[in-house]
């Protein structure tokens, strides 16, 4: 840093402090925060008098006043126009994640499905699925959302002359129908004995493997699971004579009545999320199954193991360590792609109070904030999960 | 079972599109009139009837010829990006640093020419001004948020990862509403800025959070000894990094860029639900069309068809850069 020209005499002391590395990052520090406040106080100060000049105010008040319109779908919480607009806010939320969940179980399915068919020898079967994969995942999925819409609109006929199932099952363009359970009296035993049924698995699978640590010898633990699962409940249920009836929807007027409908909105997006979010999970199994060395499988052959037991005790806890990150960040895709309900008409949160609560109070500010505050606290919570799981997978290293 | 798959999928898909098609109509029941039972096959002649509002949008129809100057100009910009070994590439790239600009000027006009509401775009048009636009800008600032994320300057850092980690824990789609509802209020009072211009800061403030993660990663898999040679030459800050550190992180970071662009350009599609006609926007507002009702398929098709197109052939370059880079080590 010194030139040979030390002789010169010293230069003054903020020359001297702008020459300094720390001191200097220190200035820079401050100055960013004096501008950004700058921007952020003009930001505020432009929306105060804006809101003045047309006579808005800035309160979250109206989210207790009643919301005026009604949400065709309410599988949760009853909503009806006299209610608040916080409570359509909540069946907002409520119905987002029913979306997000239901979409992230199929995409699994599908998607670990389709990356281990795309491994697969059968020349044929693995290109049919990367063509499939490579159509879907380069065309919007708006468009693949407004394009299973439109096949429920246009393909499936009217209520009328809905397509049945033995008289049980029913498809129009209204949505599915499908019956729906009625608990009688007594049905409360059969859930506390599912409850237990539940709990004695947990504590079998747990001393089986405390067995099989000690002895090396193995129950077929999944099995045996599966039947006190099913067993118990279906015993008492016979025992305690407890009352089960179906409600089976039947075709009155113009209109289905009775049994449980699944409105063809949440179906077409759920659907499309689904199918468009598994073709980015196929290629994450794809390569995280790739990246496991084959010494890996070779080695556990070697030491005896059957393939299946390979595949699931060698590779896959291996592959999922290359999966998860990716596979979190696809999750979360899908939970804010499902935002796009918009589109069709799928009543979530962006629907209810950034769309319809917007229009009717007028309130953007706050109905965004709410929409977006909502968002970032899924984002955090989806992470913050993800992360946590990560590090109990990590490869612990020297 | 795959070849039963095959064989219940393409030969009646073929039969609909192509054997039992008609392309020549005025509407949907002179198309179908052609069939011998309505819908068996593909009524193209839809799309055929829509196609230059699918291109132009609402464009005045005396001054498309500017749209077509832009187009041309574009795949003009695109070639000195593609071809590394185009003599005098230098100024091609310039130039295409520039085009946006030119395209811009051309198409809203003034300064001589008569100038275009932005209202009046549309169509393919408007998709790639989105799409361009977007990924024009949000590369260097991109860039820069990478650079604040991972400098040493706590408080720059905070405010970068504060800002990437937002726009990237919340949908499009919302900031998209931001822009359509609220954006207006953040200008000092009396400004109004247009519709397009507001989705376009949104468009590349999120298309930049994005690209900063990647460039960060591209950053972050160079050695920490790069830039401490780059220190001990006695190179400041700036000089390590624009001679260092970016050429080889960006290098690096190619394919994850381009994939971020192809998640981008299709992102541009959510405009429609804000109300702005791209290419799905009017596509999707042409089905309410009562001559043509009814013919959902033939203009999904047609619309994913010009998305698969652009986007399988980024994939396949990014596919292609990654094997060359590869080959460097």
């Amino acid at each position: 840093m010194n030139s040979p020209s030390v002789t010169e005499s010293r230069p003054n002391l903020l020359i001297r402090l702008w020459r300094n590395k720390e001191y200097r990052s220190v200035f820079f520090q401050i100055l960013t925060m004096v501008i950004v406040f700058a921007i952020l106080g003009m930001i505020v100060s432009n929306v105060a008098t804006n809101l003045k000049t047309i006579g808005k105010d800035f309160s979250f008040g109206f989210l207790d006043s009643p919301a005026g319109y009604d949400i065709t779908f309410q599988p949760f919480i009853p909503f009806s126009p006299t209610d608040t607009h916080l409570r359509a806010a909540v069946v907002g939320v409520l119905n987002t994640l029913f979306v997000a969940v239901s979409g992230v179980i199929i995409a699994s399915i599908l998607g670990f499905t389709m990356g281990i068919l795309r491994l697969s020898n059968n020349w044929l079967i693995s290109r049919i699925v990367y063509v499939f994969l490579e159509f879907t995942r380069n065309v919007p999925v708006l468009l693949h959302i407004l394009f299973v819409h439109s096949i429920f609109l246009y393909v499936f006929p009217v209520p009328k002359r809905a397509i049945s199932i033995s008289d049980t099952f029913f498809f129009s363009n209204r949505g599915i129908l499908i019956p729906s359970p009625v608990f009688g009296d007594g049905f409360g035993y059969v859930w506390i004995v599912l409850l237990i049924a539940i709990a004695i698995v947990a504590v079998f699978v747990s001393w089986a493997h405390k067995i099989q640590d000690k002895t090396g010898k193995i129950y077929p633990v999944f099995k045996i699971s599966l039947a006190i699962l099913i067993c118990l409940p279906l015993f008492t249920f016979f025992v305690s004579g407890a009352h089960l009836s179906w409600e089976i929807p039947v075709l009155k007027g113009f209109n289905f009545k009775g049994g449980t409908s699944i409105k063809p909105e949440y179906i077409a997006l759920t659907f499309a999320l689904s199918y468009y979010t598994s073709c980015f999970i196929a290629e994450i199994v794809r390569g995280g199954i790739l990246a496991i060395s084959r010494g890996q499988t070779e080695a556990a052959h070697a030491l005896g193991l059957r393939p299946n037991r390979t595949l699931q005790l060698v590779v896959i806890p291996q592959a999922l360590r290359v999966i998860i990150p990716p596979l979190a960040s696809q999750y979360l895709n899908l939970t804010k792609n499902s935002s796009l309900a918009i589109a069709i008409g799928y009543m979530d949160v962006v629907a209810t109070i950034g769309g319809i609560s917007l229009m009717q109070t007028g309130k953007e500010m706050e109905t965004m904030i709410i929409v977006l505050l909502t968002y970032l606290f899924f984002s955090l919570i989806i992470s913050g999960f993800m992360n946590w799981f990560n590090r109990r997978m990590a490869l612990v290293e020297r | 079972m795959s070849f039963w798959l095959l064989w219940t999928i393409i030969p009646p898909f073929f039969e609909w599109s192509v054997l039992n098609s008609i392309f020549t109509a005025d509407s949907r029941k002179e198309c179908w009139d052609q069939m011998s039972t309505p819908g068996v096959g593909a009524c193209w002649a839809f799309i055929n009837d829509r196609v230059s509002l699918f291109t132009y949008g609402f464009y005045p129809k005396p001054l498309r010829w500017r749209v077509d100057l832009s187009f041309v100009l574009l795949v003009l910009a695109v070639v000195p990006i593609l071809y590394e070994k185009l003599p005098y590439r230098k100024y091609g790239l310039l130039y295409s640093a520039v085009f946006p600009f030119i395209a811009g000027w051309l198409l809203i006009g003034g300064l001589g020419l008569e100038p275009v509401s932005t209202d009046q775009f549309g169509g393919i048009m408007l998709t790639l001004i989105l799409g361009i636009t977007g990924i024009t800008f949000s590369l260097p600032i991109g860039i820069a948020l990478a650079l604040g994320r991972l400098s040493n300057m706590p408080t720059l850092r905070m405010l970068c990862v504060l800002f990437i980690e937002f726009i990237r824990g919340v949908p499009l789609i919302t900031l998209l509403f931001v822009a359509s509802t609220m954006l207006n209020y953040f200008f000092p009072p009396g400004t109004v800025y247009a519709l397009l211009t507001r989705v376009l800061i949104i468009l590349t403030l999120f298309g930049s959070a994005y690209m900063a993660e990647v460039i960060r990663g591209g950053l972050q898999a160079i050695s920490k000894g790069q830039h401490e040679a780059g220190d001990s030459l006695g190179l400041t800050y700036w000089q390590a990094q624009r001679l260092i550190m970016l050429p080889q992180a960006l290098k690096i970071s190619i394919p994850g860029i381009v994939n971020t662009f192809i998640g981008f350009y299709k992102d541009t599609t959510l405009v429609l639900i804000i109300g702005m006609m791209d290419l799905l926007g009017l596509g999707y507002s042409s089905l309410g069309d009562i001559k043509w009702a009814g013919l959902a398929n033939e203009v999904y098709l047609t619309v994913a068809l010009f998305y698969f197109i652009c986007c399988f052939s980024m994939s396949r370059y990014s596919l292609y850069l990654e094997k060359k880079l590869h080959t460097g080590h």
